[in-house]
């Protein structure tokens, strides 16, 4: 068998590759070469062959069947040998695979070896890939090892100890007493490592770090520290640490951030450290970027710690400085440092609030988003026109990546700082026809509410939406905020009666065109052609002569093939056949919402109140036509079922959407600005829906026992009522349903559906399970909250469905038989 | 904490890789590729500093070949960029004329190791 080539003429026959294909080719021959000669044992080569299976490895070839002989050339006696042993073992081998264990005895040997190269080497393997166990059994030696005077195994050592720390924090203590001398080092190297060992321990345990700020005999380590900091500013030029003519920056910056470390939120060892630093401050050159990167360290450990204020106005002076140099790395690095300053010392940082705006100018791309993020911290009332204005022209201009981004801070800080509701709904405007695209889903619900609230500005509102999708309704969250207004305030907009703003005349069928080619337009999603249908229904009520118009758009929809708008579209259409009494009522326009406040992990799916019992009992086929919104993802909600119970349109701890009066079993009337509040933020937190159900009392202060009743006790179901009232909210009642099921089969898919008077709200949290186990084994629990705010007698209708012996179930019944003391 | 060091050249072939994280063998060449697609779209002006995933990136270019290190937020971006020139400057008195021989210097068995071992 010939002698394997060296790396040298691998590596230059791996070059002369031309395409992948021949690069692999190669690499396969050399591979299938190699591990013949390691099936071999070949002794003398196998150095050399390791090394080119180190070389594949790190083009990105597999190279694992190169770990034993790794072990075995560690084990050899030559240097050579060794060196790349230990070399393939830091590369090839880490702690998930069981062969590393195999290393242990030969580390072991190796650290207490003669020659201080293949200790060091040890060491290094040791440091780098070392798993726990390993670690723990070769403590004592780097500890032993971290005591001996030869400063290069010291520096390794030292390293190996971080190693050994960040693995098993338990073993810190065994590396404290060998700390005491450490700094005591000339060595650059080896201080520089015990540093860094220092910092290590002082991140991971909060008893060390208070063990080394307070000064005593034996540990007086920001003295020390200060000392040595020191010296290496003022001594004179030593070149064999000299970098551009700073004496050791590297180790001057990992002082600076141990001091850091140990100065922060400590009053003591901040004061220690003043006068060191202010002398940093002020003695580095900053002409070339070693001295800037440590003036960067000292502002950064400056803000850090508990500085005195003239300190302070140093460091952000020093930063201010910064922004202004034409180097970009060194304004980038301002903008971070600035952006984590902002909060504790604004005004100081407002100073620069003009450098920092031009800084959204620059081409370069990270400076451009620290810049936005800082402009953002930096907007406050007195700034907030001018800083909108350089944002909006920002978000014409910028990347898309940005266009989100920047477009919900906007629409943030329009909300904190407004100065006028004209002016914020214009930035808003704004905001939208320029990256309309790019806004969140979340805007359009605030502003939609943002827009009902100012209810002067509806006419002139309703009138620039129009204007605007006029042009272009390609942008989706534009033409759902537009579609909505025009729905709700579109008699405002034909009127043409518009303070603010010259009026338009518009009349109502350009209007349906709009709406309708919105309707039509393959650019429209889903959710838009859903709010501009509503749009259109609405309109029925607030216009006047086009109403058979907009009945012919709304019975074409009825066969649409989009089950959401096919959904929408038949029940607008039974309103206007059977239901016409009812249709001014309901179409009535919006009351202004409250802002609605997240609520916490136990919310969401809510049952709307009813009218009269009466009604309820007459309207089978609009019942027919659930099932519920599919595009409301509060279906996800009951546990996945596939039966979604009737969700109610209306979020409803407010006043109940479109005057109050919304029959919630027409299925699904889906006022899609309404979904808008309560489900906007609840939406965002679907991770929380699903927790089931809490056991314990919701209440701290409950009232005393109320008897529980059973509601309901049919065909082998049996549901009964527990209630809990608080004393603090006591139109509150909370009730839980234990449902049970004695026959002999399982009921499946089994959904609890609750409706109470009108006087009464009511909000049923979602069930523990869908299968109620036979025989009585195990129940099904929920939570109703009823708010009874007029304590009238507590009435409930139930309507129960779920699939019994196969057949699906379904059943109606009324409550009336609440104690007294539930709704007294 | 340095995530890892690579120095790859401008056709995107990695001449020194060396990661101080467990990352998957495939999952590295995606790395190095994507991070080198980066650095080539800067031009000569912008800063050195990218922000990439879940650290960032600092990059150095000498000639036809680029000095990558990978972050987290605990370092301090100029010390590293600094590092990243003192490291050359080692190579280039140990090796001498680094930059276009870094081809010739890696075929030399010794110094690969010794690169590693630095």
């Amino acid at each position: 068998m010939p002698a394997p080539i060296r790396l040298r003429e691998l590596i230059r026959t791996i070059r002369t590759a031309r395409t992948q294909a021949e690069e692999r080719e190669m690499i396969q021959k050399e591979c299938a070469a190699i591990r013949s000669s390691f099936r071999e044992e070949d002794n003398t080569y196998r150095c050399r062959n390791v090394a080119k299976l180190l070389y594949m490895h790190m083009l990105g070839y597999p190279a694992h069947f190169g770990q034993l002989e790794c072990l075995k050339l560690i084990a050899s006696q030559k240097f050579t040998d060794k060196r790349i042993g230990y070399l393939g073992a830091m590369l090839l081998l880490d702690e998930r695979q069981d062969v590393h264990l195999l290393m242990t005895n030969c580390i072991k040997n190796d650290l207490n070896h003669s020659t201080q190269y293949v200790q060091g080497l040890a060491l290094c393997t040791l440091g780098c890939m070392g798993s726990s166990e390993m670690c723990r059994d070769l403590a004592g030696e780097v500890e032993k090892l971290l005591k001996t005077s030869n400063s290069y195994l010291r520096k390794k050592a030292a390293l190996c100890a971080v190693h050994v720390i960040r693995k098993v924090p338990e073993l810190m203590e065994m590396f404290l007493p060998a700390t005491k001398n450490l700094l005591n080092e000339k060595n650059h190297g080896v201080l520089h490592t015990s540093v860094v060992l220092l910092t290590e321990m002082c991140e991971r345990s909060p008893d060390m770090l208070a063990h080394f700020r307070k000064v005593s005999a034996n540990c007086n380590l920001v003295p020390q520290l200060v000392r040595i900091l020191k010296n290496l500013i003022m001594s004179g030029y030593s070149p064999e640490h000299d970098v551009s003519g700073i004496s050791d920056p590297f180790l001057q910056v990992r002082i600076l951030r141990l001091l850091r470390i140990l100065g922060r939120n400590d009053d003591d060892s901040s004061e220690a450290m003043n006068d060191i630093l202010a002398q940093v401050a002020t003695n580095t050159e900053t002409s070339k970027n070693v001295g800037n990167a440590i003036l960067y360290e000292t502002v950064l450990t400056i803000m850090d710690i508990k500085s005195e204020s003239g300190l302070r106005v140093l460091a952000i002076n020093i930063l201010g400085r910064f922004l202004l140099n034409n180097d970009k790395n060194i304004r980038y690095v301002a903008l971070t440092s600035l952006l984590k300053t902002v909060q504790t010392d604004h005004n100081a940082v407002q100073r620069h609030r003009s450098t920092i705006v031009d800084c959204l100018k620059d081409l370069d791309v990270s400076i451009k988003r620290r810049a936005m993020e800082l402009s953002f911290a930096l907007v406050n009332g007195n700034n907030v026109r001018g800083m909108m204005k350089e944002l909006l022209y920002f978000l014409d201009s910028c990347e898309p990546e940005f266009k989100a981004d920047c477009a919900s801070g906007i629409f943030l800080a329009a909300e904190k700082y407004a100065p006028s509701k004209r002016w914020h709904i214009d930035t808003i405007m704004r905001v939208l026809t320029t990256a309309g695209s790019y806004v969140r889903d979340d805007a359009v619900p605030n502003l939609i509410q943002l827009i009902t609230n100012s209810v002067e500005m509806h006419a002139y509102t309703v009138q620039r939406l129009y204007k605007a999708i006029l042009g272009d309704y390609s942008q989706q969250p534009l033409v759902q905020v537009a579609s909505w207004c025009i729905g709700e305030y579109g008699d405002l907009l034909v009127s043409g009666q518009c303070e603010e703003e010259e009026p338009i005349q518009v009349t109502e069928d350009e209007v349906l065109d709009i709406l309708e080619s919105v309707l039509i337009s393959n650019m429209s999603a889903s959710v838009t052609r859903g709010y501009a249908l509503t749009a259109i229904m609405k309109l029925s009520t607030r216009f006047t002569c086009t109403v058979n118009r907009i009945k012919k758009v709304v019975s074409i929809y009825g066969s649409s093939i989009d089950v959401e708008l096919q959904q929408r579209a038949v029940e607008y259409n039974a309103l206007f056949k059977k239901y016409d009494h009812m249709r001014p009522a309901l179409l009535e326009r919006m009351p202004v919402m409250e802002k609605a406040t997240t609520n916490g992990p136990t919310e969401i799916v809510q049952t709307n109140g009813e009218t009269e019992p009466a009604v309820l009992e007459t309207k089978p086929p609009p019942t027919g036509l659930q099932p519920t919104s599919q595009a409301n993802d509060l279906l996800d909600l009951l546990g996945g079922n596939d039966v979604a119970p009737v969700i109610p349109t209306a979020p409803s701890s407010k006043p109940a959407s479109a005057g109050g009066e919304l029959l919630d079993l027409l299925g699904d009337l889906n006022l899609p600005g309404s979904p808008v509040s309560a489900p906007a933020p609840q939406i965002s937190q679907p991770p929380f829906l699903l927790d089931g159900l809490s056991s314990q009392h919701l209440f701290n202060d409950i009232a005393a026992g109320i008897p529980s009743i059973t509601a309901y006790s049919k065909n082998g179901l049996k549901i009964d009522f527990t209630f809990e009232r608080s004393n603090t909210n006591p139109s509150v009642t909370v009730i839980t349903i234990q449902a049970s099921n004695s026959t002999e089969l399982d009921m499946t898919d089994f959904v609890f559906q609750a409706a109470v008077p009108k006087t009464f709200q009511l909000q049923l949290l979602s069930p523990s399970s869908s299968v109620i186990p036979a025989f009585n084994s195990g129940t099904i629990t929920q939570v109703i909250k009823v708010l009874n705010p007029q304590k009238q007698q507590l009435r409930m209708r139930i309507k129960l469905t779920y699939n019994h012996k196969g057949s699906a179930m379904q059943d109606l019944a009324e409550v009336n038989n609440f104690p007294p003391q539930s709704w007294q | 904490m340095i995530k890892f060091f690579l120095m790859v050249n401008k056709q995107g072939q990695t001449r020194l890789s060396r990661y101080y994280e467990h990352v998957e063998i495939h999952k590295r060449t995606m790395l190095e590729a994507e991070v080198i697609k980066h650095c080539l779209s800067r031009s000569k002006d912008q800063c050195s500093f990218i922000e990439y995933k879940d650290f960032k990136l600092v990059y150095r270019q000498y000639a036809a070949l680029f000095v990558v290190v990978g972050i987290n937020e605990t370092e301090n971006e100029m010390a590293v960029y600094e590092l990243i020139h003192n490291f050359v400057e080692v190579l280039d008195k140990y090796f001498s004329r680094v930059v276009s021989e870094t081809s010739n210097l890696l075929q030399n068995i010794s110094s690969l190791s010794k690169l590693w071992l630095l």
